[in-house]
């Protein structure tokens, strides 16, 4: 199908479950959606409000959930909205992470953890070990901790706060120096802020680790005509959001450090 | 010899093949545009640039139709002050010609960032007097004729490099604007802008764009875009460039045929950056095979009685 004549579909959502105190997964039917792989985003349209990219956290038979976290005001007011509510969908778009059947690890922070975990569980029955390594501001805040530890065996979970609530006290990227040290692992996947991800970049390019790096940014169409996602020479939403230790390479003089903000022109992230 | 065979010329500006990145479509930054140059277009243009930065609209900016695409992102831009520093470095990336896109609010208010954006290095200016959803600039200044001459006008008299006028296909009888911007100075005219369009949700009973309404692209406008190039064709001498709805070679043909110059491509992007280089291998098949030497030479044969 041509990517423009992936139209916009209304739906009803069918359950909104609470994962901490700023994060709710709706969950709904959509089947083009349902088919996503692990990695891909949809644009989901409140109406009259906004329409937003969402990464796709579970598929299953029809079925789609996104995890939300209210941080402006159409995620604020998606948190108020209530199962039968009405949205609009367009996707899935972009690349997907690809699979490994050799050791992963996988790097999540914050919401980043949402399409990890929608990756560990399709890894889980290809590989023979996932070691997932968590990070967020406080313990309540630390997402799908019971999911991750089923999938990945609590013992290859590990877990950082930065006010020491759960875990380690330390940010994400301070247990995986040792871990990668410790451990080897044929691929790194991550997801999470920007400058985590940077930080995680440059460890593995140190050791000559193949990477994979879900990115975030200010999207408008989704489907790569409007520039606003772009990063060096590639567009986040068509060219990632997925993207591989050597595109990461040729982009890392803004990787982190700058992006395209809402009137064209580079701003500081 | 492909290269000879698509080389063309349009008002100085020097191109290796007749495609060319349409305004809107990925163009703020050089390393983007380079992109797109290197995935083979003959030229680029920038999104349009204002005099002051415009943070544009909320989403949904865009709808998917089952025809085609309907924009409204409002001319979010930095402001020519800010994206002269973009030309510049563009100028030191760029292969290919870099035109720059160019809004305002006034002929004053054009003629500046048309003056600013040569100076910093623009090989040429295209003036957005089309641009469908956005209040007191694009097409309600392309919609009058004499609002149309006098920025034309204005904005020749402050620059040397060629002027591009990018027509609006929202007029009852386009060739008066053709005719007018010709005669107020253009050097080459692009037809066409997106036609104004709107999408409503049967479900929530809302127009979806947040704009309410925007601007149609893509397969759907071709035929409209196809038969505005033909009829400008017959009463003008400038070159024209044709927009609206071309996503592969024989849609390019068929413009060239109709009588223009050469093409701007923009939707067809999203399904394939590669087109520039899809399109220029059809051409340059279709050149040969009709044994033609360039392109030039079919310009505007549809026309013949």
């Amino acid at each position: 199908m041509p990517i423009a004549n992936n139209t916009m579909r209304t739906t009803q959502i069918l359950e909104i479950r609470n994962e901490s105190p700023t994060v709710k997964t709706f969950v709904f039917t959509d089947r083009l959606c349902s088919k996503a792989k692990p990695g891909q985003f949809l644009m989901l349209w409140i109406p009259g409000i906004d329409e937003i990219p969402l990464s796709i956290m579970d598929t299953s038979n029809g079925i789609v959930s996104v995890s939300v976290k209210a941080v402006g005001d159409a995620t604020r007011y998606m948190h108020t909205m209530q199962t039968g509510a009405i949205i609009g969908i367009r996707g899935p778009f972009g690349n997907s992470f690809t699979e490994t059947r050799g050791r992963a690890l996988l790097v999540g922070g914050g919401t980043g953890t949402a399409p990890l975990l929608f990756l560990a569980k399709q890894l889980s029955t290809k590989t023979d070990r996932l070691t997932f390594v968590e990070g967020a501001k406080t313990k309540e805040e630390l997402l799908f901790l019971k999911q991750i530890g089923k999938i990945c065996e609590y013992k290859n979970t590990i877990t950082t706060t930065e006010d020491g609530t759960a875990g380690l006290q330390c940010l994400v990227t301070k247990p995986l120096s040792d871990v990668l040290d410790r451990e080897h692992f044929d691929m790194i996947y991550t997801c999470g802020p920007e400058v985590m991800v940077k930080k995680i970049f440059e460890m593995t390019d140190k050791r000559k680790l193949p990477i994979e790096a879900s990115l975030e940014r200010l999207m408008r169409c989704g489907i790569g005509l409007c520039g606003s996602c772009v990063i060096g020479k590639y567009r986040v939403c068509r060219d990632g959001p997925v993207f591989t230790g050597a595109q990461l390479r040729e982009i890392k003089n803004e990787l982190g450090t700058s992006k395209i903000g809402i009137d064209g022109s580079k701003v500081p992230i | 010899m492909e290269q000879n065979r698509l080389t063309t010329n349009i008002a100085g500006l020097k191109l290796t093949n007749p495609t060319i990145l349409a305004s809107g479509i990925m163009g703020y930054s050089a390393e983007s545009m380079d992109r797109v140059a290197k995935s083979g277009a003959g030229a680029v243009i920038t999104k349009s640039v204002g005099i002051k930065p415009r943070v544009g609209y909320a989403n949904p900016t865009i709808v998917q139709t089952e025809s085609g695409l309907i924009n409204a992102m409002g001319l979010p831009n930095p402001g020519i002050e800010k994206y002269v520093n973009e030309i510049k470095h563009a100028k030191t990336v760029l292969q290919v010609p870099l035109i720059v896109s160019v809004f305002g609010y006034s002929a004053d208010e054009y003629a500046i960032v048309a003056k600013k954006a040569a100076e910093a290095g623009a090989d040429a200016i295209e003036l957005n007097v089309s641009c469908p959803h956005v209040k007191q600039t694009g097409a309600e200044i392309g919609q009058n004729p004499n609002i149309l001459s006098e920025v034309v006008k204005k904005v020749k008299a402050e620059t040397t490099v060629p002027l591009i006028v990018k027509l609006s296909p929202n007029v009852a009888d386009i060739v008066v604007f053709a005719k007018a911007a010709v005669e107020a100075g253009a050097d080459v005219l692009t037809a066409v802008n997106t036609l104004k369009a709107l999408a409503i949700d049967a479900e929530t009973m809302i127009p979806i764009l947040n704009n309410i309404k925007g601007g149609l692209s893509g397969a759907a406008i071709k035929p409209v875009s196809l038969r505005c190039v033909y009829d400008i064709a017959d009463v003008v001498d400038v070159p024209i460039i044709g927009c609206g709805g071309i996503s592969n070679w024989r849609d390019a043909v068929e413009f060239l045929l109709a009588g223009a110059s050469a093409v701007q491509i923009g939707t067809a992007v999203a399904d394939d950056i590669k087109v520039f280089q899809s399109v220029n291998k059809g051409l340059e098949t279709y050149l040969r095979k009709k044994r033609y030497e360039n392109v030039k030479e079919i310009v505007g044969l549809a026309h013949r009685k």
